[in-house]
């Protein structure tokens, strides 16, 4: 009978050992390395055996936000901000918000009045635009959306992708403009809203970028002519504002043209924002040209590399990833300068949300306008930031060890 | 020295703004020589040889290589840079390139060479350095003698006739000297035109035709390292070899 037992708890408890038994080292990495599919160097990191399940997210709070007592304060401030501003903004913004109906439900309700944008998001993205022909500069603005988006997509950088834009642009200019395939003509001073804000910002920053490069360039050069220019240009528009410089472009300019030869307006702001922002973007990238050490440029000269091919292939690689940041910064800073130019009298985005204010029926619900036209070009700054983010990674990887 | 000088200095002269660098500058060196140049820090060992592929410009005199003077005329000097390769203390490689594109860039921009036929020019270079199975990395993925040991392959590919080292071994870590070293008496064995600034008196003893020692801006002395080592005349060489050699 004992030797019975003794037989049957042997027997249970080596049976029971490999599954019931905490996993020593050396079987825990293989389930990992097995339950992961990954690779064999993932599996010699030591799992810590439920610990970090366990831990959230109480742990987490106690060493994080609970840690000091000046963090615990801290942490109970934030609370209660959160606490008094988060339940007014949601109840406006979304619980007793109108969605549907007209000015006199939403001059009734608590909340914020989203309707005005369902009555008025026409005007507020396309401005002036003939209100039959809008489906025109809609699809002129998706097709450069579209395009801006796959062109930042590694795999469609190749030679047709200047092709593509090329064939886009055209397309654009006949939906914009009209006068050919039977669509009537539609003169620039119509454009309003989104296409007015995206083109200037898009091609004034397409252009500003190369030339900030020579900008920077010339203000490197050794021939004092060059660099004189260069600096003088840099420092002249980086010491007046924006407004002045779009002023001097739609107001002062004209007058220094001959008689008969004018420039239309939508174009001359495109300049005065273009050289601004080319000003800015030069010290950007001068930041970088100044990075490089001085050993690249003499390999550079030893292997006989002439000045264009040592800049091209490789003080200019280097340099450009560096700024990355602070140029994407700028990018951003035009895109949102582009609301500027309403002091020459263009519509871009934001005029054409202020033109939607002024209707009186609408007059008292300015503010979601606003904060839709914010949206708007949030969603813009925000793509274009987190595209930067992911181009540094892109950009550095020869950095990895 | 020889009589066809393939690079020629006569009285060169150069200042940084009042600092006087180089002081009449004479030196012959014949095609195949390999000539060491030593000398204490701040003597223009480096200055002198930098300006025998124009990285720096002198002031006075002339500089000849290999039959074409070097002066501001563009058109010198890049002949003369083709002719001319050269090996920095700090490697200098190009760091958003890899290993094989760092071989191949200046080939196919400079010389109009073909992407495949230099690329097999450049393992084949790489081999001979003994770093072929690295040719997809960048450099910041090597240690520093491997580092320098791709910069050697990279002047390399430019099939250059004269190869310019400044001080090749100062910037590694002692383990990773001999590597180098014996890459570059390999190619002292092959008969390649050789100035090199290096503090390795082994090196300078074992594979030099002839060590010129520099101070001050001039050439104190300079002969064959028999009797450079053996037997120096100025007591100024008899100095820095107390000093070089006592470590």
């Amino acid at each position: 009978m004992s030797k019975d037992t003794r037989t049957d708890s042997t027997t249970t408890s080596a049976g029971a050992t490999p599954a019931g038994a905490i996993p020593t080292g050396p079987v825990q990495p293989v389930t990992w390395a097995a339950s992961y599919e990954e690779e064999p160097s993932q599996a010699s990191v030591p799992p810590q055996p439920g610990g970090m399940t366990a831990l959230k997210p109480f742990g987490w709070a106690k060493d994080n936000l609970f840690n000091t007592p000046l963090n615990t304060a801290l942490t109970v401030a934030c609370l209660a901000v959160l606490w008094y501003a988060v339940p007014p903004m949601a109840n406006w913004l979304l619980l007793n918000a109108v969605w549907t109906g007209g000015s006199e439900i939403c001059r009734e309700a608590a909340g914020a009045c989203w309707s005005i944008i369902a009555v008025k998001h026409r005007l507020i993205f396309f401005g002036t635009y003939p209100y039959d022909e809008q489906w025109r500069p809609f699809l002129a603005c998706g097709l450069f959306v579209a395009l801006l988006g796959a062109s930042g997509v590694r795999a469609f950088w190749r030679p047709w992708l200047a092709g593509v834009w090329a064939l886009v642009l055209v397309a654009m200019g006949v939906l914009m403009w009209g006068g050919v395939f039977g669509l009537t003509y539609v003169a620039n001073d119509k454009w309003g809203g989104l296409p007015i804000t995206l083109m200037l910002s898009v091609f004034s920053i397409a252009i500003a970028f190369p030339l900030s490069i020579l900008l920077a360039l010339g203000r490197q050069s050794s021939l004092p002519a060059i660099r004189t220019f260069c600096v003088g240009f840099i420092e002249t528009m980086r010491g007046v504002p924006l407004v002045s410089v779009l002023f001097m472009a739609s107001v002062m300019f004209p007058l220094f043209l001959p008689e008969g030869v004018t420039v239309d307006k939508l174009l001359r702001a495109l300049a005065g924002m273009t050289l601004f922002t080319a000003a800015y973007l030069a010290e950007a990238v001068r930041g970088g040209l100044q990075a490089i050490p001085k050993g690249q440029y003499e390999a550079a000269d030893a292997l006989g590399l002439s000045y264009w091919q040592k800049t091209r292939l490789i003080v200019l690689p280097q340099a450009l990833r560096i700024v990355i940041p602070p140029i994407v910064n700028q990018f951003i800073s035009a895109f949102k300068d582009t609301s500027l130019v309403t002091i020459v009298g263009l519509y871009d985005l934001l005029t054409a949300a202020t033109v939607a204010t002024t209707d009186p029926e609408w007059r008292p619900f300015f503010a979601e306008v606003y904060i839709f036209a914010g949206l708007m070009f949030w969603i813009f700054c925000f793509s274009m930031s987190r595209y930067s983010q992911w181009l540094e990674r892109l950009a550095n990887r020869y950095n990895r060890r | 020295m020889t009589e066809n000088a393939i690079i020629e200095l006569r009285k060169v002269g150069k200042w940084y703004n009042s600092y006087h660098a180089l002081r009449d500058v004479s030196l012959k060196i014949g095609k195949g020589e390999k000539v060491v140049v030593c000398g204490p820090s701040g003597s223009g060992k480096s200055t002198m040889i930098r300006c025998i592929n124009r990285l720096e410009a002198h002031q006075t005199g002339h500089i000849i290589v290999d039959g074409t003077e070097l002066t501001d005329d563009v058109k010198s000097v890049e002949t003369i840079r083709r002719k001319v390769g050269m090996v920095f203390q700090n490697f200098n490689l190009f760091p958003h390139l890899t290993v094989l594109q760092n071989l191949t860039l200046a080939p196919i921009w400079v010389r109009g060479m073909a992407k495949s036929e230099i690329e097999e020019i450049a393992m084949m270079y790489l081999r001979r350095v003994r770093i072929p199975d690295q040719a997809q990395k960048f450099p910041g993925q090597l240690s520093g003698g491997q580092q320098q040991r791709v910069a050697i392959a990279r002047a390399l590919c430019m099939k250059p006739e004269i190869m310019l080292f400044d001080e090749p071994t100062s910037a590694l870590d002692p383990e990773m000297v001999k590597e180098v070293l014996d890459v570059m008496t390999e190619l002292a064995g092959e008969g390649m035109t050789m100035v090199c600034v290096t503090h390795e008196m082994g090196f300078a003893r074992q594979v030099a035709d002839s060590v010129v020692f520099m101070a001050e801006g001039s050439i104190i002395e300079s002969g064959t390292p028999a009797e450079f080592f053996e037997n120096p005349k100025s007591e100024r060489t008899r100095q820095f070899l107390g000093q070089i050699l006592e470590h």
